[in-house]
């Protein structure tokens, strides 16, 4: 400090609104540039990880949630695969399908809250009313069918909680119609806005090199033009039989983000829709007592139901020996968790490797040289949620 | 030749390359491919993968403690093939007091971040990274608290 005394150096958060959560930047500045940036992040950090070496795979679900309450089901997506992986399980037609409708509708929710805010940040208001307006329908319709809105904890090992209710999907369908309609207010407030572009145009520019070197996924990747989308590179969930196309943009800059998300919630809304025209009757969950929980009906009348219903309760579910790495792709980008189990019904070693986390890492490289302000638009590009960065 | 047909040949053309490198152990589980190799040839044997065999992105670099099993603390890395639609985990071992192996941001500047965090929770230190501290806790925090000979549960604090 003391060699530059004409800098000044500021703490931006962590208790500020636009940092999105408790993120602190302490920014060094000459006149308005960003000279230095450095992250300080942990304050939301709750050691989940830790927490799940001493519960069950089952009670570590609801922790799972918590990781980007943002998108709540696609951080359980995630663990439940990774766990039925290690099962050597495969769920059901119907269960699947459910399960990414309710992914691509986290999709759309995450990037909705997404869009209010960026848009928020940098000046623009009345998105934010428009985005939660369409997000509020998402969320009733979380309720809906599981009870929670940011927590939905909908999804099991082995399956899903409970079927669909009634008319729920007639529910679904109507906001897949309607949705696409009101993207189009989004759009004629932001895209073709000059004060919009001016903001974000050549703001942030990624390149190929920058976004391999920095391990970058998700719309951040998309945005410099690299096509990696897990649910296309390593499909799960059957994702290869959808037809969808993975936007990508040229320049690598926040415009160019923003415009990739704007058609990844068309492309979802797609996925969805397909999803809904193929959705089989049947089973939830799979048929295997060691994974599944009995029917509660059962429960009360039969004695092998109610042994069953025991066992799991009190040892949880026996996975097998070894270790997996399983991914996918939320709604931030790439959502890994490698888990090691030693046999037992808690696992060894769970650890999840989120998107925010490794993507928050280029902030400095892209917000030095340039102004304070844009350091609002940068945070806002990145698209982090600060629990999903501290875990 | 099918899809997975074709990757398996690969990734076999990928594991017989990496045998020069001294690779001690390798074995796939679910599909899903891992190598160990020796602390000393981490760093050789990640820039073949990226440079050679195109695995351009560290997915994610963690740690597992082992206790009571010698050596205890295991290293594993994720990359992956963008052209090949391909994972690879890489494992190896620290060694010493403070256990310690060398770091990867030569190579990768992402692993900056995932390095210290181990660093932070594990307390494995990386040789040659520019900037090794704490990330998630406080710079005064004491413990590495994935350790397993790190408590669940805090001290029971006397709230009178």
């Amino acid at each position: 400090m003391s060699q530059h005394p004409e800098r000044l150096i500021v703490n931006v958060g962590p208790q500020h609104p636009s940092t999105h959560g408790v993120l602190r930047v302490v920014v060094e500045l000459e006149g308005e540039v960003v000279v230095r940036c450095t992250p300080d992040i942990g304050y939301l950090h709750r050691g989940i990880e830790k927490l799940m070496e001493a519960r069950t795979y089952q009670q570590c679900l609801p922790l799972t949630d918590r990781i980007d309450y943002l998108a709540g089901s696609a951080n359980n997506l995630g663990f439940v695969l990774a766990v039925e992986k290690l099962l050597g399980v495969e769920v059901p037609p119907r269960a699947r399908l459910i399960r990414v409708i309710i992914a691509e509708m986290t999709r759309i929710a995450s990037h909705l809250f997404w869009l209010g805010t960026h848009a928020h940040d940098l000046g623009a208001m009345t998105p934010l009313f428009y985005a939660f307006r369409e997000r509020e329908q998402l969320m009733d319709l979380f309720e809906a069918v599981a009870g929670g809105r940011l927590f939905p904890c909908y999804f099991r090992i082995g399956g899903l909680a409970r079927d669909l209710p009634e008319g729920w999907t007639t529910e679904v369908r109507r906001f897949c119609r309607t949705f696409p309609e009101k993207m189009k207010d989004y759009e004629t407030l932001l895209t073709h806005n000059p004060i919009w572009i001016r903001r974000t145009r050549d703001v942030g520019v990624l390149t190929v090199d920058e976004v391999l070197d920095y391990a970058l996924s998700g719309p951040v990747a998309r945005g410099s033009g690299i096509a990696w989308d897990v649910r296309r590179a390593d499909p799960y969930c059957g994702y290869e039989e959808f037809d969808f196309q993975v936007p990508v943009g040229q320049n690598g800059d926040t415009y160019d983000r923003y415009m990739v998300r704007m058609e990844e919630m068309r492309q979802s809304c797609r996925i969805i829709l397909q999803a809904l025209d193929r959705l089989p009757q049947g089973d939830i969950a799979v048929d295997d007592p060691t994974v599944t929980y009995p029917k509660k009906t059962d429960v009360y009348t039969k004695i092998e139901s109610l042994i069953q219903h025991f066992l799991l309760v009190e040892e949880g579910i026996r996975v097998p020996e070894g270790e997996v790495f399983h991914h996918t792709e939320a709604p931030k980008g790439e959502l890994a968790f490698y888990i090691v189990s030693d046999g037992t019904s808690k696992p060894f070693r769970a650890r999840a490797r989120t998107p925010s986390f490794v993507n928050l890492q280029v902030l400095s490289k892209l917000a030095e040289g340039r102004l304070l302000s844009d350091l609002i638009a940068l945070i806002g590009t990145i698209d982090i949620v600060l629990a999903d960065v501290d875990r | 030749m099918s899809r997975p047909e074709e990757s398996r040949l690969w990734m076999e053309q990928v594991l017989e390359d990496l045998s020069s490198h001294g690779v001690l152990e390798k074995g796939v589980f679910r599909d899903q491919w891992w190598v160990a190799v020796p602390r000393d040839r981490l760093r050789e044997v990640m820039e073949a993968l990226r440079d050679r065999w195109g695995f351009r992105y560290l997915s994610d670099v963690t740690a597992v403690d082992r206790l009571p099993k010698e050596p205890r603390f295991q290293l594993v890395y994720h990359v992956w093939c963008h052209e090949q639609s391909a994972l690879l985990r890489v494992k190896t071992w620290a060694a010493g007091d403070p256990p310690a192996v060398p770091s990867l941001t030569p190579l990768w500047s992402a692993a900056d971040w995932l390095e210290r965090e181990v660093y932070d929770l594990f307390g494995i230190h990386f040789q040659g990274h520019p900037d090794l501290r704490r990330i998630l806790l406080p710079p005064d925090w004491e413990g590495h608290p994935l350790r397993k000979d790190y408590p669940t549960e805090g001290p029971d604090w006397d709230l009178d």
